[in-house]
């Protein structure tokens, strides 16, 4: 079961639809198993039971979740697949102890893919939609993977199905998002 | 928190609004009512309504009006919204934008210039939920314009309702249209929501119809008790 985390910045918020109802949309028609949770509402028992985790974009302005990183110190030692979403890459590369650095990207952006990896392969460069305040600086135990004129766009921890990626993959690249959750079925 | 609405009259803004409505406080609808019939982010038939809709709603409107000429038109939005912020204290805005990253990108960079929150509840809707959802919940919307084939002039004035979605289905399958008018097909004008007080009554209204391109024009409208 895929574990996927609403990062707004209100259990139920009107946020909710915007940033976390397309991704279930996306495992709900590719037939995965998932169940969704507020970040502030998770426990030992959810992270245990789930196989990969989604963690979710919130609105431009939306950094709440950035003040609570005890809430996510389990992320480095999940090491089972791991999707991070825009707010949700900031959250996975923080857990990993990097900052973040001002880079305000709003609207469709050319994509290069920097590195092999069976998430963009065979794709040289995409259009993507971006949505963020910040860039995300990659963590000592990741490798950047994609990057747009201004910053990175993609990062993959070195050995671990770890996935951060700053674009949101669920307005017009769902094939991102599809091919994670083959790397989640293969990982099983 | 309290939000502004961008206020088009049709279904897309009055759902975002009644979406809005349950989760935050809607201090005020927000209509750019523009001058250009070819405008790329406001232009749409029956918007001066928006004012009896507002009435039905029992919500202030920010009204403003623009040439909806491409570029000075996101100057004319700045304007409104900071008219809202100045009269309401808004701190963030509702879209009823769903697929068009065109319009809510420049949405979101006005909003970020103006250091207010964004939201689009409808974005990426699944659009047959959503038009389900639309009737289910009460809201009584009509087609308010025509734009594309094979919309007739007979679409004009008709209710959204179990029948036309039917049709709409058959005609977004075959013509590979949107269920929602998202492309451009038609336009609505919403006459009862579930946050409406009353509802909009339409005593006069014409037909301008030429080549699949047509509006339906409301001359007289007045609210009635629900």
């Amino acid at each position: 079961m895929i574990l996927v985390l609403d990062l707004c910045y209100r259990d139920g918020s009107l946020s909710r639809d915007e940033f976390v109802a397309p991704i279930e949309r996306l495992l709900q028609s590719a037939g995965v198993p998932f169940t969704t949770r507020h970040y502030t509402a998770i426990g030992t028992p959810e992270v245990e039971a789930a196989d990969a985790v989604v963690l979710c974009g919130t609105a431009l302005k939306d950094t709440r979740f950035a003040g609570h990183p005890g809430r996510f110190s389990w992320l480095p030692v999940f090491e089972r697949p791991v999707l991070g979403i825009s707010s949700g890459m900031r959250t996975l590369a923080a857990a990993f102890g990097a900052g973040t650095e001002p880079c305000c990207e709003i609207g469709m952006t050319d994509v290069r893919v920097l590195a092999d990896d069976p998430l963009f392969a065979e794709r040289e460069t995409f259009s993507a939609y971006e949505l963020h305040e910040s860039a995300v600086q990659v963590p000592d135990r990741f490798i950047p993977l994609a990057a747009s004129d201004r910053c990175v766009q993609a990062i993959r921890h070195r050995s671990l199905p770890l996935y951060g990626l700053l674009f949101h993959p669920e307005v017009r690249n769902e094939w991102v998002v599809e091919r994670f959750l083959r790397l989640v079925e293969d990982a099983r | 928190m309290r939000l502004g609405v961008l206020f088009s009259g049709g279904k897309d803004s009055l759902f975002a609004c009644w979406k809005a409505i349950q989760q935050e406080e809607v201090a005020c609808l927000i209509t750019i009512i523009s001058r250009n019939p070819e405008s790329y982010m406001f232009h749409t038939p029956n918007i001066r309504l928006a004012a009896l809709q507002a009435e039905a709603a029992g919500l202030p409107l920010v009204e403003v009006e623009t040439d909806g000429e491409k570029e000075t038109e996101l100057l004319d939005l700045k304007r409104a919204l900071l008219r809202a912020r100045e009269e309401f204290g808004i701190e963030g805005v509702v879209t009823g934008a769903i697929q068009s990253v065109y319009q809510a990108s420049r949405v979101q960079r006005v909003c970020r210039d103006l250091d207010l929150w964004c939201f689009n509840p409808l974005w990426n809707v699944d659009q047959e939920a959503y038009m389900e959802e639309l009737i289910e919940r009460g809201f009584r919307v009509i087609i308010a314009g025509v734009f594309a084939c094979p919309f007739d002039a007979s679409w004009l004035g008709r209710e959204i309702d179990r029948r036309t979605l039917g049709d709409l289905r058959a005609i977004a399958r075959k013509y590979q249209t949107t269920l929602t008018g998202e492309g451009g097909e038609f336009e609505t004008f919403v006459i009862d929501a579930p946050f409406f007080a009353q509802r909009i009554a339409i005593e006069e209204a014409s037909r301008a119809y030429r080549n699949y391109n047509g509006v339906l024009r409301i001359e007289r409208a007045g609210l009635v008790a629900k």
